[in-house]
Order: structure tokens, then sequence, then C-alpha cells
């Protein structure tokens, strides 16, 4: 019987998100069957160092799907899935992952835990998951009945953990034809380049009304560069154009866990805590010493953030300095 | 153009969510209920292409009787008329769409549109699985749509984690809404009288005899882990960013 482990995730230019060599080391600790992992494009067979070192036992490259198609990808996969041996499969929760993931789940009939914190294999090689409800404001503890398991994993949440094999590259062709494929990506947009993708920052400084004009954002951009941090932001000032939508963090933003969470002149209304609460360390900056943000702050600072702002920059420069 | 657009109906995101003790649910009392946020973008798009390409735009929910508050908001925004899945228990995703995709065949469709996710349970399965079911393409995410009627095709574009796509597709098809879509209408209060006329048809869960086994269950709900207590700076900033800078070198090792 199937019992292997199959990792489906894109790629770009070789490329890989960290969220792959994380969602291998959660598909390790499983301690099933072969990990396989399964990735398309051009440039595919390029991810194979990554792969490798990150312990995936078999890897398929399915190079000739050059334009994702959720319908296309999904026929393919589902065509091809005996050969590869699994019964669990592990998407990202992105964006990409959450597509194609939700629809391979109706077309196999297996069902699907969406956006799963922590996986873990039961004696009976079954796996519980645990995923967050409420945006965040409850946790579940799920079990997929279907014979054939599906999780996507949340970006950040687990560690990636070297472990080095050989992967053997398996030979696996879907008939499927591209010319089939009804919804086509025909093209791509980049945001800004060289700026940090908030849900995979290891650092973010966000700021909210407290900031009160666009300029002020620059406080924020140096100090996040002092951090090597993204910038984010609550929703209001997302509304108001201060910053680009893609800031916006929280409930009906971006849900974010980074290490540490710096909250700037950001009030902490429930449906912003939502977005940020898989923040390890969270750091408020606010001159109101009832706002509601200090009571889920790890370290805080009561004081105007015009003042308190630079003072950090310059103290986070001589740290790393220092370093 | 018909257009079907399923709604849900979510705990306001102002609520405060209070786990019952068997773990087994929340508690519902004080809830004030309101149309899942996405499923706005939703309804007000649909209202869009009807208005620019005429036809007719049906409210598909699931639920136990207090949603049909939200349906008759939906309504009220200037949805034409409604179909109800009444149920008293708690639906997983995958009974939701066989349940939801049941109903859009009984009526037929040009376009099917839904919000990106559905903001208690945040699965964001039921778009997807609904046009799987159906055999039909699907984009998800959707910030901006273009409707070509002479070659009954889709141009959209979906929001990427630090990026966009533009997707092409053949409709009858899936769109998820995303915010950024558009600036959903407020109710009119004639709209709101209107809406208390319009047809609300009613279909039992049990009548669709959906497979009984659902594909998820959740074993229990419970508390995320409480944050410890806050060490909290005032006084001089200069000595504030100086302490903090050290205390998280220090103690919290994250610099
Ligand atoms: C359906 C719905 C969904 C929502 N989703 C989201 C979401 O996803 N994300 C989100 O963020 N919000 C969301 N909101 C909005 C949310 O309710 C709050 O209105 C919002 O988060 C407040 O943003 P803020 O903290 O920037 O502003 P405010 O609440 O105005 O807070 C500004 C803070 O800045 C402080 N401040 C002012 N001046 C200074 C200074 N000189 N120095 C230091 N501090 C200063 C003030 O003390 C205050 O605490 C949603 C609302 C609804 C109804």
């Amino acid at each position: 019987m199937a019992n292997g482990v199959l990792v489906i995730f894109d790629q770009n230019a070789g490329d890989i998100r960290h969220v792959v060599l994380e969602m291998l080391t959660v598909a390790r600790s499983l301690g099933k069957g072969p990990v396989t992992a399964l990735t398309f494009g051009t440039d595919a067979a390029k991810t194979l160092p990554k792969l490798a070192e990150y312990g995936a036992d078999r890897a398929v490259f399915w190079e000739s799907y050059t334009q994702y198609s959720s319908d296309g990808f999904s026929a393919a996969i589902a065509q091809s899935f005996p050969q590869f041996d699994a019964d669990v499969i592990l998407f990202p929760a992105n964006a990409w992952g959450k597509d194609l993931s939700a629809r391979l789940s109706e077309v196999l009939g297996a069902g699907l835990a969406t956006d799963c914190l922590h996986l873990e294999a039961e004696a009976s090689g079954r796996v519980k998951a645990i995923r967050p409800v409420y945006a965040g404001k409850a946790l579940a503890e799920v079990v997929i009945n279907t014979p054939v398991q599906m999780f996507s994993l949340r970006p950040n949440i687990n560690a990636a953990e070297v472990h080095h094999v050989n992967p053997e590259v398996l030979d696996i062709a879907p008939s499927v034809d591209p010319a089939t494929f009804q919804a086509v990506v025909v093209e791509r947009k980049e945001a800004q380049t060289g700026t940090i993708e908030l849900t995979e920052a290891d650092i973010i400084v966000s700021g909210g009304r407290g900031m009160k004009a666009p300029e002020n954002f620059q406080l924020l951009d140096a100090l996040a560069a002092a951090l090597g941090a993204a910038v984010g932001s609550s929703r209001p000032v997302a509304d108001e154009g201060w910053v680009p939508h893609s800031y916006h963090i929280g409930q009906t933003g971006k849900v974010v866990s980074p290490t540490v969470y710096f909250a700037i002149g950001i009030s902490g209304a429930i449906q912003h805590l939502a977005g940020i609460s898989g923040s390890k360390y969270i750091v408020a900056v606010n001159n109101d010493p009832e706002a509601p943000i200090f009571k889920v702050a790890n370290y805080g600072i009561v004081g105007d953030l015009f003042e308190v702002v630079p003072r950090l920059t310059e103290e986070i420069k001589a740290l790393k300095a220092q370093q | 153009m018909k257009i079907l657009v399923t709604v849900k109906q979510v705990p306001d995101t102002a609520t405060k969510i209070q786990i019952r003790a068997d773990g087994q649910g929340i508690h519902e009392e004080g809830i004030k209920w309101v149309i899942n946020p996405y499923d706005e973008f939703a309804i007000e798009e649909a209202l869009r292409i009807k208005e620019k390409h005429g036809g007719e735009v049906v409210v598909l929910a699931l639920g136990p009787s207090r949603v049909e508050e939200a349906v008759r908001q939906s309504l009220a925004m200037g949805a034409d008329r409604a179909v109800i899945v009444t149920t008293e228990g708690s639906v997983e995703p995958a009974t939701a769409a066989h349940a939801l995709a049941a109903i859009c065949q009984q009526e037929g469709f040009d376009l099917i549109i839904t919000g990106k996710q559905a903001v208690d349970d945040d699965s964001a399965q039921v778009g997807p699985m609904i046009a799987a079911g159906l055999g039909l393409p699907q984009v998800t995410v959707v910030i901006h749509l273009e409707v070509d009627e002479a070659s009954k095709r889709l141009r959209a574009e979906r929001e990427l984690e630090g990026a966009s796509e533009i997707v092409e597709l053949p409709y009858p098809a899936v769109v998820t809404a995303q915010r950024g879509l558009n600036e959903p209408r407020y109710p009119t209060l004639p709209n709101i009288m209107k809406a208390k006329k319009k047809e609300v048809r009613r279909v039992t869960l049990e009548s669709l005899s959906l497979p009984a086994q659902p594909w998820v269950t959740v074993n229990r709900l419970f508390e995320p882990p409480t944050r410890p207590e806050p060490t909290i700076l005032s006084g001089d900033p200069a000595e504030t960013a100086k302490e903090l800078v050290r205390l998280l070198h220090n103690q919290a090792k994250v610099l």
C-alpha cells in the first residue's frame, strides 16, 4: 500500500521558497515512506541540489508544464498519482498552493486541511494536524478521513533541517497535454524587487495610523534596513494609500509569523492581532500606555514613535557594527 | 449572464471567540453575524457584471435559519433572488462544496463567484472544489476581472505573495474574490425594502443525498498559547531605545 509523502510546490527560475524546505523536513518527520518532491516548469530540475540537501528521497520534474494551470496541473497529478506511492500530500499554504490543493482535493476525493501549523503522525500512520481557525483566535486539531490525506503548510512556522540524500529522479510523465489546459497564467507581474515577502520575513517592521503621514514611513524603512526586515502596515494606512496594499497585515490581509514583529503606532485592534499572533516576539512602540497592543507584546516602549524610532535605528546599527 | 454568488454568514471579525468547554465548537450567544467580508466583493462584482452585460444574480447560501439575514442583505445590495441549503449542524468544506455544486447544477449559470475564503474556518476550499466538481476552470484570489462576452472568456488578475499574475480562461468558470477587486456598495433603504419581497428558495441538505462521511473531522478546538507577561519600558526615548535593543539582543537573543 502506498505510504509515502508527496511534496508539491512551485519554483521560479530554479529558486524555491523557504517553506518548501520546511515541508520536506515535516514530510520526513512523519516517519512514513519515501518523500517525493514534485515541481513544474522551466528550470524545475535546478531545484535538485536543494532537494538533496533537505532530504527528498525522490524528485519528479515536469518541465514541459511551463505555464501554471490549476485544472491542467491537477489533472496531471491525478493521472500520475498511483505512481507516486503516496498517501499524504503536502502543499505550501501560499496563493499557488491553496489554489491547486483545493482543486486537487476534489479531483482525488481526498480531504484537505488548509494552512496547517503542525503535523504529527499517529501510531496508525494517519496524520493529525493543528490549524488556526477564526483567524488564529482558536486552534483546531483535525484529522482527514479519506485514504489520501492532504495538508497545506503555513510558511515560517516549522524549522527546515538539512538532511543530505541523493534523490532518485523519477521519470513519471503524465499524458495530459498543455494544449488542453483551460485556465492558464499568461503573465506575471513582480512587485518591487529586492523587498522581502512579508509571509516569509524573519523580522517585520510595521506601521499604523500613528505614523501620521506617508512620508514618515521613511523612518520605518530606515529601521527595517538596519534590521534586514520587511515593512508592513495596519489596514487603514494601506486603505489610505500611504503604503501599497501588499503591506496590509491582519485578518483581511496577510497573516505573518516572523521571529520579531515591530508594531509602531498600531493600536492592536483584534483584526490586526489576528494577522500577527504567530509572531514569536511582538515589540510595540505606542504613546498610549492603554493601547491593546501592549497586552500581546513581549516588549514595549511607551513613547512618541517619532522620538523612539530614529534612536532604535541608531542603537541597532551600533549593535550590528559590533557584530 | 447568469451569475451565482455563494454567501457564508460568519461572526463579525471583531468577535472575541469563546470555545465551548467540550471543544466541539464556539459559544454563539452574543455573536454579531455578518456576510463573510470576501463574499461582499463577490456580490459586488456579480452586480457590476450584471449592470454591464444584463442577466441575473442569484445568491446561494448554506446554514441554519439565521443565515437568512445575510441572504436578505445580499438581496438588498441588489441580487435578484436566493437559494438557501438549510442545515443545523456545522458543515465541513467538502460537504459545503458538494451541496453548493448541486444547487449550481440545478440552477444553471454562466459564472460562479465566491469569496477567496470564509473568515471563520479559513479553509479557502469551497470555490476550487465547486469548480473541480463541476469540471469548470477556476481563478482564485482575484483583484481584477474582465469579461469578454463575445469570446466567452475571462481575463483575471490574481494576487500572489509579492507578485500578481494574469490568468485567461473560458467561462462558465469559478472566480474567487479578494479584497481590492472592488468597493462593495451599501444597500439603500428602498433596496432593503425590496429585498424583503425577493424570492428565497429553501432546500434541505438531506434532500441532496450527499455522502454522509465527512472528509475532514475537527477533533477539538482549543485556545492558542497565551503570550508571556510583557516588559514595558517608559521614560527617556534614548534610554528606552537602548534598553530595548539590549533586551532583544541579550534576553530574547533575536538580534
Ligand atoms: C471587517 C474588518 C476587517 C478588518 N481587517 C483588518 C486587518 O486585516 N488589519 C488591520 O490592521 N485592521 C483591520 N481592520 C481595522 C481595525 O479594526 C482597526 O481599525 C485598525 O487595525 C487600526 O489601525 P491602526 O492601529 O493603524 O490605527 P489606530 O487604531 O488609529 O491606532 C493608531 C495608534 O497609534 C498610536 N499613536 C499615535 N500617535 C503616536 C505617536 N506619535 N507615537 C506613538 N504612537 C502613536 C495611538 O496611540 C494608536 O494606538 C478591520 C476592520 C474591519 C471592520
